[in-house]
């Protein structure tokens, strides 16, 4: 397998996403095909790369291995390289990526009528952002690739969001989301800067390198290594969202069009998840585990909090984004305990997260596009009016509650089931999120679909779900149920890259050591 | 052995058929699915009984690999079905009184807009339920558990339109999941200790690793213990998390049947003999169960006393009987205690069918304040109510009356007096509450006359059961057969031998047999209880009626009908905490905290804008007061 073919995963969404933009003036309908037509090839190719690549590993080492590198100079002066590396863990994100963008091409089809070119040119660039971030060893790549996600969805949000009543407007929740997010990113480049700087002080050379930081980072004192660690840690705690970093993200997800919700849900929480696996901590095992009675902390007050708020929302779109606040607590506390079954459950979880929560999104849109309110006092009784929309909405509440069978059950249960053993109490606290993801998930049921339909005016059926719904959905209930009965596939792509983690986090002194035999 | 997961495919398809061709296959064709699938269940359960008691494995059970759910590390639960007497005793309670059930509800639900909707939701439990039993494990064990909640949630909720049994569906779908959630910390500390959810496995390496010193357990095997009964407390709506199972019977009679009778309410006294190898580590654990047992038979038996709902009744009685089974269970009778569910079941299945065939035929009245005479009227179901409530009681003969026998003699012998005497009242309280129903609604005057006017023109129409005046209904064989069926496993069930000494230890009572009338003292007392009752609500009803008039007694009386009061006191202590805090918050407030930061931000714009005045002289004095402060202080440092 040539490496270029990584290249090929950015490539091909930028030069679709262009295409799809300037195909825009002959017509409205070519813009979505090209946007589809682009996305399925980058989605079968990052198939491939799962099918025919092999992410089995010897032994967990104490350095990250690649299945797949691609390394090419860019700024030499500054040891800037345009460096790209594929393990299992990356595949099955970008897997994620692209399989949630069709999803999101998908239900925009009806939703998006204005600019349908420069909307998918955004989509597109966004995704090709995500994979980069999945992708890039180089941290300054890394770095480029995390704000040029931000920037589309920037518009994503300000131009084809929705302005619903009593919320602050479009703009607000896009400025919102910019000033979170770049700050937050503006932290992490100090962090990163100071990092080449200390490696120049110790090598004599710039670089970029993510071999090169990585000795850099584990040899520095650990007092400095603490400020750097934070650094990152906040960038990612923001990104993820921690509480009390969260409050763009109901915004955001309030104004946001469908395509904007399932990207953020879907996928860019992820990269807060990925990037603290992928760099803070095989860079600062040691200062992390450190902050990780904080951090895990932090995730059961996440956890436990977002879900007392989501109780209580009346926006079926802000009450599922504080439940995607409390299910990525789980993955914090995945992370910072550490052992092989969290960490795994931490994929998986991000996995199922993704799928059920990009689902429930794109079932609000199409709420939204029939009753013209996401407002749960406004709606009830919907379960005789539609046929299909209420079981599916059903599916994936009892998914997001963890029901046993669907892949957010093993997700859970063994991140919980993994950090039982270093944190109980934690874990016990974060339990405690299963009961309450039970209440708002069936308060949302209840107030949706029960009761008697609503007198307003509306008489019989709506229209339900059009075959292209259907088959979003069957495919997305499919692939749930999969990973919920037969997780192995994706368990064993990510075991060596999983086991590495764990390896680093468990052993930082021999990290460390490893870090003074490299200068 | 290899068809075994028949038993569960068979309905697990008819959900998925039923599911998919909602409202597209005619009534007929629903029934044939949802009913036969079960049937094929019953049928291969059937099978599987007659093959494992004639060529009984080694070791008593035959375990089935299917496959392996996921493999991380040391972690690796396979989905394997584990057969021993035990689960062969639930696969025959599940299956077969499940099919009874399920053939009933095609006569009961007929006409029901969402009759094929309700079959696959039914079908969907009995596939979980299977899990719950044959899991070998107890990761799949709580797959099952999981599993037959939702169920349970969507058939309580079945008729959505009324808002109150959504309600009801969430409070026990939630309550459940409390102790589910404490169950699943108890799975936590066994990985951590053992590496294994392996029942077998656990059964082994448990002992070891936890001795019992001096009649005392380690901590860990009790907190475990302790976690496993909270998870057993809320499925079988044992105190503290039993409220919710009165609210439970919103759903169609034959889901209070199947679920909240027969089956799934039966399951923590399932999970408890199941796991008894890590309970008998624990003398403490054990001795909760038995408390919580006792406690809870007598407070649902005062409950039941003072309902006037026919289903709530019957499922106060229901909570009481498996007061019994944790009873026994806390006394080490483990064998006695699965006795009772099953004989509970036949019972208990054939008083809830046939309460739901007298809710038909006064149009969907509950009240048995409204009802009255109905022996006359509709004799069979009167016989088969009476029949079941006999074997409730215990009447010698009855099913009823070897398994709780069995019970209270084994509590005795244990030496566990206080819990024997507590079921012994038990007892007593049983025959009040069961033949105080009997009475007033098949005996005494005609009550529904006067008011079938009132709500006979808004059901009669609903279900088209003969004229409205007349409490007859269209019965056919779907009504009959299951109802006779299930009364005469009622009257003999108590005869099955169970082998379930290859599951349990032997009790530990050696020789001692204490005196002789012990054994036969329940019967009196039972029957003691059927004379009061007749007493009171047939012969002399002017005194309950005096005494719900009398100060000190009317409000004993109104603290027994409300429960004791437990729903009031979660509402304050839980329930609108909860809520006040959610809609406090609504808008979090953290949120409000960040916005604090542009605004400080925009305050101190103003300020430092205030100071740009143009006016020279305020200048030139900034000025000089910043170097006098900047002399001032590089002279002090």
């Amino acid at each position: 397998m040539s490496p270029s073919i990584l290249v090929w995963l950015l490539v091909i969404p930028f030069v679709g996403g262009f295409a799809s933009w300037q195909s825009e003036r002959y017509s409205r309908f070519i813009p979505r095909w090209i946007a589809l037509f682009t996305q399925l090839t980058v989605l079968g190719m990052s198939l491939w790369l799962w099918f025919a690549g092999d992410f089995t590993l010897a032994a967990p080492a104490s350095t990250p291995s690649f299945a797949l590198e691609y390394k090419a100079e860019w700024i030499p002066s500054f040891g800037i390289s345009f460096h790209l590396g594929l393990d299992g863990l990356s595949m099955l994100l970008i897997v994620l990526t692209n399989l949630l963008g069709v999803m999101a091409i998908g239900c925009s089809w009806k939703e998006i009528d204005r600019y349908v070119g420069f909307f998918h040119l955004n989509l597109l660039w966004n995704l090709a952002g995500v994979v980069g971030v999945f992708l890039a060893l180089d941290l300054f790549l890394f770095f480029f690739f995390w704000e040029m996600m931000l920037v589309p969805m920037y518009f994503l949000i300000a131009l084809w969001g929705h302005n619903i009543p009593g919320g602050k407007g479009r703009i607000y929740a896009a400025t919102k989301f910019f000033i979170f997010t770049q700050f937050s990113g503006l932290i992490m480049l100090l962090s990163i800067l100071a990092l080449v700087f200390f490696h120049h002080q110790s090598a004599g050379a710039w670089s970029f390198g993510y071999a090169d930081l990585m000795a850099t980072a584990r040899s520095l004192p650990p007092e400095t290594a603490w400020w750097l660690m934070l650094g990152f840690f906040l960038a990612f705690a923001v990104k993820m969202p921690l509480v009390p970093f969260h409050t763009w993200l109901p915004d955001a997800h309030g104004q946001a069009p469908t395509a904007g919700s399932v990207d953020l849900a879907g996928i860019l929480l992820k990269t807060a998840a990925y990037g603290m696996l992928r760099f803070a901590l095989p860079f600062f095992p040691e200062a992390m585990q450190g902050i990780a009675p904080i951090a895990m902390g932090l995730a059961a007050l996440s956890v436990v909090y977002a879900a007392v708020v989501a109780f209580s929302q009346t926006d079926v779109k802000r009450l599922i984004a504080y439940s995607s606040i409390s299910h990525m607590g789980f993955v914090v506390l995945g992370i910072f305990a550490g052992t092989e079954q969290a960490l795994q459950g931490v994929v998986v979880q991000m996995i199922a997260h993704g799928l059920s929560a990009a689902a429930l999104f794109i079932l609000c849109g199409e709420i939204y596009e029939r009753l013209h309110t996401r407002d749960l006092r406004q709606m009830g009784g919907l379960w005789a009016r539609f046929p299909y929309l209420p079981p599916i909405m059903l599916f994936f509440s009892a998914a997001s509650l963890g029901l046993p069978g669907l892949g957010n059950f093993v997700g859970e249960f063994l991140i919980l089931l993994g950090s039982f053993t270093v944190a109980p109490l934690f874990t016990i606290i974060c339990a405690s999120g299963l009961i309450l993801a039970a209440v708002y998930s069936l308060i949302l049921v209840q107030k949706a679909f029960h009761g008697a339909p609503r007198d307003d005016g509306h008489k019989g059926h709506y229209d339900d779900l059009t075959r292209r719904e259907l088959s979003m959905m069957a495919l997305l209930m499919v692939l749930l149920l999969g990973l919920g009965l037969y997780p192995q596939p994706v368990l064993d792509a990510s075991a060596a890259a999983m086991n590495t983690v764990e390896h680093i986090y468990n052993q930082p002194h021999a990290a460390a050591a490893l870090g003074e035999a490299i200068p | 052995m290899n068809y075994l997961p028949l038993t569960f495919l068979a309905p697990l398809l008819g959900f998925v058929i039923l599911a998919f061709a909602r409202g597209r296959i005619s009534e007929n064709l629903a029934a044939i699915i949802g009913v036969g699938s079960v049937g094929i269940s019953a049928l291969t359960s059937l099978c599987a009984g007659w093959q494992f008691l004639h060529a009984l494995p080694e070791g008593g059970s035959t375990v089935i690999t299917l496959w392996q759910w996921m493999s991380v590390g040391n972690f690796q639960p396979n989905f394997a079905l584990h057969l021993d007497a035990l689960s062969l005793t639930m696969l025959g309670v599940i299956t077969g009184v499940g099919f009874f059930i399920h053939l009933f509800a095609s006569w009961y639900m007929r006409g029901d807009p969402g009759f094929a909707r309700f079959f696959s939701y039914m079908n969907l439990f009995v596939a979980s339920m299977l899990f719950l039993v044959l899991g070998d494990n107890l990761l799949f064990l709580y797959f099952g558990w999981e599993g037959v909640g939702l169920a349970s949630y969507l058939l309580i909720g079945f008729w959505y339109q009324d808002p109150a049994n959504g309600a009801a569906a969430r409070k026990a779908f939630v309550i459940t999941r409390v102790g589910d959630t404490f169950m699943a910390i108890g799975l936590f500390i066994l990985y951590r200790e053992f590496g294994t959810l392996n029942i077998q496995e656990l059964a082994v390496l448990a002992p070891a690793a936890w001795p019992v010193v001096n009649g005392v357990g380690t901590g860990l095997a009790t907190a475990t213990a302790l976690l496993l009964l909270g998870g057993a407390v809320g499925k079988s709506a044992q105190l503290p998390l039993q409220t919710w199972l009165p609210d439970a019977m919103a759903g169609p009679t034959p889901v209070s049947a199947l679920i909240h009778a027969a089956t799934m309410v039966t399951a923590g006294v399932y999970l408890i003999a199941r796991t008894h190898a890590i309970f008998e580590l624990s003398p403490f654990a054990l001795q909760c169960v038995g408390t919580i047992g006792a406690v809870t038979l007598l407070m649902a038996g005062f409950i039941a006393l003072m309902q006037t709902d026919i289903k709530k009744i019957l499922a106060y009685s229901t909570m009481s009987q498996i007061g019994y089974m944790f009873l026994a269970e806390g006394v080490g009778a483990y064998a006695p205690a699965v006795f009772h569910l099953m004989t509970h079941a036949f019972f208990k299945a054939l008083l809830f069918l046939s309460s739901g065939s007298v809710i038909l035929a006064m149009h969907h009245e509950q009240d048995i304040f409204k009802m009255g005479n109905l022996r006359k009227h509709i004799p069979f179901v009167y016989w088969c109510m009476l029949i079941g409530t006999l074997a409730l009681c215990a009447f010698p003969l009855t099913s009823g009356f070897f398994s709780k026998d069995e019970i209270l003699h084994e509590a005795y012998l244990s030496g566990h007096h206080s819990l024997w005497l507590a079921g012994l009242f038990g007892a007593f309280l049983t025959g009040i509450y069961s033949f105080r129903l009997i009475f007033i609604v098949f005996f005494g005057p005609e009550r529904w006359r006067a008011t079938s006017a009132h709500h006979g023109h808004a059901d009669a129409a609903h279900h088209g059961l003969g004229p409205k005046d007349d409490p007859h209904g269209a019965k056919t064989l779907d009504h009959h057969i299951p109802l006779a069926v299930l009364l005469v496993m009622a009257l003999v069930g108590g005869f099955i031998h169970l082998p379930l000494e290859s599951v349990f230890p032997a009790a530990e009572h050696g020789a001692e047999h204490g005196p002789a009338w012990i054994a036969y003292l329940p019967i009196p007392v039972s029957f003691a209880g059927m004379f009061s009752s007749w007493f009171l609500f047939l012969k002399r009803p002017d005194i309950p009626a005096a005494l719900a008039n009398g100060g000190f007694s009317s409000y004993i009386g109104r603290f027994w009908k409300s429960a004791f009061g437990f729903d009031w006191l979660y509402d304050r202590l839980f329930v609108k905490p909860f809520v006040w805090a959610a809609e406090v918050n609504r808008n979090d407030f953290i949120d409000w905290l960040i916005g604090l930061i542009p605004l400080s931000l925009r305050g101190a714009n103003s300020l430092v804008a205030a100071t740009q005045t143009g006016n020279l002289r305020w200048y030139a004095f900034a000025a000089g007061a910043g170097a006098c402060a900047l002399i001032a202080a590089v002279a002090l440092h």
